[in-house]
């Protein structure tokens, strides 16, 4: 895998929201939050990212409690290790903004 | 409660108009409570107070984790017709978007775009068959129905194809 990896913003957050365990609904109100209501995950794009980052082994549901209805789901292992490599790749991003923004003005 | 019908026709390519036109009727106070066959049923309501969307989606995918999911975000089930499936949300609740990137915008035209294809395939293949029977005179209609679909199909790939050259530049 030479190609960086780039991650949209919304598997950014989803996976950031998935640190600690979380359903779906959970995942929207906290990316919302985060983000200062910026960032709404449509219902229609977070499940098929769920699906997607499961698929992936990101993230992986957790087995689901009695008397819930609800799929919860975690960040795995590897997608920790996705979300830090994307970390450093967004602050040589700002870095490097900033640096000859700053320089313009 | 206020009640109206109206009877009305679009193509399933042209399931965005059709969106806007049932958003434009909330916005005047008209929103969606039932749906039929080029039939949608409308309850009086605030100017406004509701979104509408709709989306294609096969009934498996119905009561699912998805719909679920759309449900506890605050959108109202209405009604199905066929393979297309209509929520609304109070606008109080916050913006009703089913879908906020492209890449999920461009899955969902592709699922449109491959039912739409076996449909035209069917027609075709009963058409061509149907010319070689001479007890079968109707063989045309299923040949103009495949052309007409593989139009719809062209027309959604047109949108897709305005999607991805969006994508090059942003999400």
């Amino acid at each position: 895998m030479n190609e960086t990896l780039v991650l949209t913003e919304s598997t950014y957050y989803i996976l950031l929201s998935l640190v600690t365990p979380q359903h779906g609904y959970g995942i929207m109100q906290q990316t919302e939050q985060m983000s200062a209501g910026r960032v709404r995950l449509a219902a229609g794009t977070l499940y098929g990212a769920l699906n997607a980052l499961c698929d992936k082994g990101w993230i992986i549901q957790l087995p689901i409690e009695d008397g819930s209805r609800k799929k919860q789901y975690k960040l795995t292992d590897k997608g920790l290790q996705v979300l830090n490599g994307e970390l450093d790749r967004l602050r040589q991003l700002v870095a490097n903004g900033e640096a000859i923004l700053k320089e313009e003005v | 409660m206020e009640r109206k019908t109206i009877r009305k026709w679009f193509w399933a390519w042209d399931f965005d108009k059709e969106e806007e036109w049932l958003e434009n009727m909330a916005r005047n106070g008209w929103v969606l409570d039932g749906v039929g066959f080029c039939t949608y049923h409308f309850i009086k309501s605030e100017p406004g107070e509701y979104s509408v969307r709709l989306q294609y989606l096969p009934i498996a995918e119905e009561n699912t984790d998805y719909t679920n999911l759309l449900e506890e975000s605050g959108a109202e089930r209405v009604g199905r017709m066929v393979q297309w499936v209509y929520y609304r949300k109070k606008t109080a609740d916050g913006p009703f978007q089913l879908f906020s990137d492209l890449d999920s915008r461009i899955t969902h035209l592709d699922k449109i775009a491959k039912l739409m294809l076996i449909v035209a395939g069917a027609n075709l293949l009963i058409g061509v068959v149907n010319s070689y029977n001479p007890s079968i005179s109707l063989g045309w209609i299923n040949l103009l129905v495949a052309s007409l679909v593989t139009y719809g199909i062209g027309r959604i790939h047109g949108k897709k194809e305005t999607l991805e050259k969006e994508r090059l530049f942003r999400e």
